[in-house]
């Protein structure tokens, strides 16, 4: 099994990624299932945000790794003993670290993370704006540059060459 | 023998492409024209030796020859021979071997094409071309060389991974690489122009359709992709915002803002600066992906040991050529004088609110995808960012980008007035009206089912009524006859932006209105889901090729009226050890029937999930339309790439 521990390092790269999320066949089985219709909603809602903590990039509603499944079923028990969503979130949080989320919450540094867009969409219209405001007509240049001379010397002494 | 003329053919292109980038540069610099000659024939012959080298290890995959390492790592004797052939690229060293292929063969094209191109550009972007090449092929030659042989030759290979042995994976990296590797050109043209001093409308005209081949290249590369991952992976999600995926996501958003940009450089010599920017970073993200994909540094953040030796150089060569052309940017883009004025309300403010928007958005995917290494590196913060953020930060930009679109796509260039706008009243007031009509009929109320149907047709009725509005005025029938005489740049428009509209539309219904059922089914049982009924008929063995399949025949019914018998079956590979799934699905137009087989359970029968996903297919539909569009604007005669070159030449294509 030694050459497997690597296996993806040698596939193509759209899917190198994928290799350990892609366990095929959906997660959830059907004896997981609740009957409450309007629990089992919640519970795949919160499901879908919850990371598979040993899978490369995946929730634990798709996971099929055993601890994603024990991860289904004790957010399963806990919506079914009475706790609201927020408090089955912050206690997977409590015992696997902000990791878990798949969602990282905006607070600290991940401040940044959903700042840095909003700020630079503000400053692209900032400078975008300033541009269009701001344009002058350029007087067309009507003198060639260095360049244009040059090839212009080297052209039609060509010809007169020929 | 082959195989090592081969591997010497590879040494020899690298050879060359270190000439076609030294002398016509230098040449270019001192205009001495017989150096700059040399670009053209360097071009053609890399393409001929690095193309001999792909064709011989094609040949050693096809003929199963277990001395060479790769074969034995990717390949079987048993495995079809589709896949035999698709396996050359399954794998890290043969996909980079196709990589700088394409890239030989995109170099090549501008050689034989190019001839109306001033000499110094063209030698400067043959050059330019020609130097990323020699990065890649030393990166083949010392970190991941296709041709090892192996001492002692096993008697078989360990087979293709069973994931990637599937029509729609088969060919989804060469069109991944097309488009990444296209991206190249327009990178060569900014660069050469930069050193160059100019650029122009003609530049423009040159840069657009390299441009648009790579966009709708990557657009069918990411569509096969997305359709492979909905029908194999057994649940029916078409995107994950997995780094890999977002790799090819990234140029994709570029490109199609460059394309925008490129037309402003082409008919009012405006925005040249930022459009040599875009081009720089469109193929800077196309190498960003390379890493992310090579590296793995951003799947896992300890997955860097896998391989650091090539993360590190691919690392290397990012820096070079984007910083190396960043810094030129800085150094000489003031030099880009523009010459076109253009009103705050104008064809070419909506391009800049385009370009805007599509720029952020890629930043939004990008800083997400790299937010994990980030936190950790700098914040000490290990944490996750996944599919919620990506879909919470990035759809504000779809529905920014998809309300100005046909407002901007309608404006008249330079100056326009608020009124033009009026002309889009029809496509708004039918755009509300459905979806009204949608919100009052759905049962379970959501937001982005109306929505996505609101600015899918807002799209669709806005590229006609803009096509359209191209016919002029007059009676029905000149108008008629001047809509099948538009040129093909206007079809295309209309095709692409109607495109979008209906891969929108697609992605929010089938989010919004899926239906999924989960159970334990044995045979003869009967399932029920909304309007339909599926009954598990069978479930047997079945012995492929290098697989075993259990193979269930899953009986549907739609409001009682039989539509047939869907196959879904669950493989094993036993050689790779690996399962994989085959969905059975029943494509419709409104509608796909999605039925997989699970494990056998213990008390008995299977566990069976039943999925109705609807208007799954326009996701893809809106897809090819968006890239047909993509190929009908590439056929306008304005846009072809030598235009009023010499008559005697054949038609020239863009791309290969």
């Amino acid at each position: 099994m030694s050459r497997r521990r690597g296996w993806w390092a040698n596939c193509p790269p759209y899917i190198a990624a994928l290799f350990l999320s892609v366990a095929p066949v959906a997660a959830v089985q059907p004896d997981e299932v609740l009957d409450d219709p309007v629990l089992e909603g919640r519970a795949r809602d919160i499901s879908g945000g919850i990371r598979c903590l040993v899978c490369r990039n995946e929730s634990i509603d798709e996971s099929n790794a055993d601890l994603a499944r024990d991860l289904r079923l004790l957010i399963r028990e806990r919506l079914v003993a009475g706790d609201s969503d927020a408090e089955v979130i912050d206690f997977l949080v409590d015992r696997y670290g902000e990791y878990v989320l798949l969602n990282p919450p905006a607070t600290g540094s991940t401040l940044l993370l959903w700042g840095a867009p909003l700020a630079l969409l503000l400053l692209g219209a900032g400078v975008a704006v300033a541009h269009i405001r701001g344009q002058r007509t350029a007087a067309p240049t009507d003198t060639l540059s260095e360049a244009e001379e040059a090839r212009l010397r080297e052209l039609t002494e060509g010809r007169g060459d020929g | 023998m082959i195989v090592e003329l081969g591997h010497f053919a590879l040494v020899l292109a690298f050879a060359t492409a270190l000439v076609q980038m030294v002398i016509p540069l230098i040449g270019a610099h001192y205009r001495w024209s017989g150096w700059m000659a040399v670009a053209s024939p360097a071009a053609t012959v890399q393409v001929l030796l690095v193309g001999f080298s792909f064709a011989a290890l094609t040949y050693a995959f096809v003929t199963s020859d277990f001395s060479l390492r790769l074969v034995v790592l990717n390949s079987h004797t048993d495995k079809p021979m589709l896949y035999k052939v698709t396996g050359v690229w399954g794998n890290h060293e043969g996909s980079l071997l196709l990589w700088v292929l394409i890239l030989a063969l995109f170099g090549a094209a501008a050689a034989w094409f190019g001839s109306q191109l001033p000499t110094t550009l063209r030698a400067r972007v043959l050059g330019v071309q020609a130097s990323v090449g020699v990065a890649f092929y030393a990166f083949i030659l010392f970190t991941s060389n296709p041709f090892e042989r192996l001492a002692v030759p096993p008697f078989n290979g360990e087979d293709l991974n069973p994931l990637l042995q599937d029509p729609g994976l088969a060919f989804h990296p060469p069109f991944l690489y097309l488009g990444y590797v296209g991206l190249s050109m327009a990178f060569s043209f900014a660069v050469a122009a930069l050193l160059e001093g100019r650029v122009d409308a003609a530049w423009g005209r040159w840069v657009r359709p390299w441009t648009l081949a790579a966009w709708l290249f990557l657009t069918i590369g990411i569509a096969l992709g997305s359709w492979w991952a909905y029908y194999e992976l057994g649940w029916g999600g078409f995107w994950f915002w997995d780094p890999v995926e977002n790799a090819s996501f990234m140029p994709w958003l570029i490109a199609a803002a460059l394309l925008h940009s490129a037309i402003v450089v082409e008919k009012r010599e405006a925005l040249k600066s930022w459009t040599i920017l875009l081009a720089i970073l469109a193929f800077g993200f196309s190498l960003v992906g390379t890493f992310i994909v090579r590296s793995g540094v951003l799947t896992s953040v300890h997955a860097f040991a896998n391989d650091p030796e090539r993360g590190v150089y691919i690392l290397a060569i990012l820096g070079i050529f984007t910083g190396g052309a960043l810094l030129l940017y800085a150094w000489r883009a003031p030099l880009m004088q523009a010459k076109g004025v253009f009103g705050v309300v104008s064809r070419e403010s909506a391009l800049v609110a385009n370009n805007l928007l599509l720029a952020v958005s890629c930043f939004v995917v990008f800083i997400g995808t790299i937010w994990p290494l980030i936190a950790e590196l700098l914040f000490d913060r290990k944490l996750s960012v996944g599919p919620p953020f990506f879909n919470a930060a990035f759809t504000p930009f779809v529905i920014a980008i998809a309300i100005i679109l046909p407002l901007g796509s309608i404006l008249p260039w330079k100056r326009g007035t608020v009124t033009t706008f009026r002309k889009m009243w029809p496509a708004a007031a039918l755009a509300v009206a459905i979806a009204g009509l949608i919100w009052a009929i759905e049962t379970e109320k959501s937001l982005g089912g109306p929505l996505g149907a609101a600015l899918g047709v807002w799209l669709v009725v806005g590229a006609g009524i803009d096509l359209w509005s191209r016919t002029g005025r007059g009676a029905l029938s000149n108008r008629l006859s001047r809509l099948t005489r538009l040129p093909g740049a206007d079809w295309g428009k209309a095709l692409a932006h109607g495109g979008l509209g209906i891969t929108i539309f697609g992605v929010a219904a089938l989010v919004a209105w899926e239906q999924e059922k989960i159970a334990v089914m044995d045979v003869g049982d009967r399932m029920e889901l909304g309007r339909y009924e599926v009954v598990l008929e069978d479930v047997r063995r079945v012995q492929g090729p290098n697989y075993i399949s259990t193979l269930a025949q899953m009986h549907v019914y739609e409001d009682g009226r039989d539509i047939g018998v869907l196959p879904a079956e669950k493989r094993i590979y036993p050689v790779a050890q690996m399962p994989t799934t085959e969905a059975g699905i029943d494509n419709g137009f409104t509608r796909d029937v999605y039925a997989v087989i699970g494990d056998p359970q213990q008390g008995g029968g299977w566990a069976v999930r039943v999925y109705i996903k609807p208007f799954a297919n326009w996701i893809w539909g809106g897809a090819i339309i968006m890239a047909l569009g993509g190929i009908v604007s590439l056929t306008d005669r304005r846009y072809r790439v030598a235009a009023g070159a010499r008559k005697t030449a054949p038609q020239p294509v863009p791309a290969e």
